[in-house]
């Protein structure tokens, strides 16, 4: 005997609502593929390319708590305006995110990456002088080679010295159709 | 050494024993009323989820959580005798087996044959579950049999 539909999606829908989750998550389909998109009661902890669920329920686990639900309802903000930045229709993200998990440096290159404009590309070099720390370009690029909210947090912006695009967690690309999708590839 | 055993993500748990606990409320409390009791259990297990302190019995915690909503139901309701009458199930495992026949037993006598025989639970668990001890569980279980031997014979 399985468990009706209704009940399932009736049972995930009031453990959000109660505030029993540690982590909500959905998939959702997108011009770059599939995405796993997890938010925590303060705002999107998470987006994957590909996504392995096993590895992903670990990963969000061991990060934000045990209690990882899937569940619609706390990522319909998320999604849609994913939906719309993919339509061309959004170009910054209204949607919290929750970097608290993360260590101090890395927290600190994204919220500084999150100022760099659609449309637009810095460098490495040029994103590590912004925070103060002009030689840590190679470091700079681990942290954003770790975000884990790439799209939202625009990791994708950052390019080789010599305009190339150099690499990308999700693949080269995505960064590209990214890039092509806002305009700044020809930089 | 018993090696200690991670607590897998709640939505691994809730894949793994969601069916089987629908199935067992499904016995244990009615048709009409289980899909309140399946929600119940299983935000019940969320609010304890993070006092677990290892993820051994994990089973037999879902099924604790399951059988306390169950009597918690019926408690609730006005003192109706017998729990309802359900249709057979196509495959028929054990607990599917019982169903008929344990039908009429006072709920925690139903819930403690159930638990033995229909899902080979030990003792310690079942005594878990009614949220007695062990040897209440033991009694439940064979007062639930003697009562069903003298309606048989």
């Amino acid at each position: 005997m399985t468990v009706p539909t209704n009940t399932d999606l009736a049972f995930r829908e009031r453990a959000a609502a109660e505030a029993l989750l540690d982590v909500a998550y959905d998939l959702t389909d997108s011009p770059v593929g599939q995405l796993l998109v997890a938010a925590t009661e303060q705002g999107v902890c998470r987006i994957s390319f590909d996504p392995d669920p096993e590895a992903e329920l670990e990963r969000l686990a061991s990060a934000h708590g045990l209690r990882v639900l899937r569940t619609s309802r706390p990522l319909e903000q998320p999604r849609r305006e994913l939906d719309e930045y993919f339509e061309g229709r959004r170009r910054e993200f209204d949607l919290p995110v929750d970097l608290r998990a993360l260590p101090a440096f890395q927290q600190l290159v994204l919220a500084e990456l999150q100022r760099v404009p659609y449309g637009q590309v810095d460098t490495y070099g040029g994103l590590a002088a912004r925070i103060g720390k002009p030689r840590a370009a190679r470091a700079v690029g681990g942290a954003l080679n770790r975000n884990p909210v790439p799209i939202v947090i625009p990791c994708h912006r950052i390019v080789g010295s010599t305009g190339n695009l150099v690499g990308y967690a999700g693949g080269l690309e995505r960064k590209e159709l990214l890039l092509g999708l806002e305009g700044g590839l020809h930089v | 050494m018993m090696n200690a055993v991670a607590i897998p993500p709640f939505e691994r748990f809730y894949e793994e024993y969601r069916d089987e606990i629908y199935a067992y409320l499904r016995r244990l409390a009615g048709r009409d009323a289980v899909d309140d009791a399946f929600q119940e259990t299983f935000l019940r297990a969320l609010r304890g989820y993070p006092s677990l302190r290892h993820g051994r019995h994990l089973r037999a915690w879902a099924y604790t959580i399951a059988t306390r909503v169950a009597i918690d139901e019926r408690r609730k309701k006005t003192p109706v005798p017998a729990l309802p009458e359900l249709p057979a199930e196509d495959s028929r495992p054990a607990y599917a087996e019982l169903d008929h026949l344990t039908g009429d037993l006072p709920a925690t006598e139903r819930a403690a044959v159930v638990l033995r025989y229909g899902y080979d639970l030990d003792y310690a668990d079942i005594a878990s579950a009614l949220g007695s001890s062990e040897d209440a569980a033991r009694q439940a279980a064979s007062s639930g049999v003697r009562r069903l031997r003298r309606r048989m014979t």
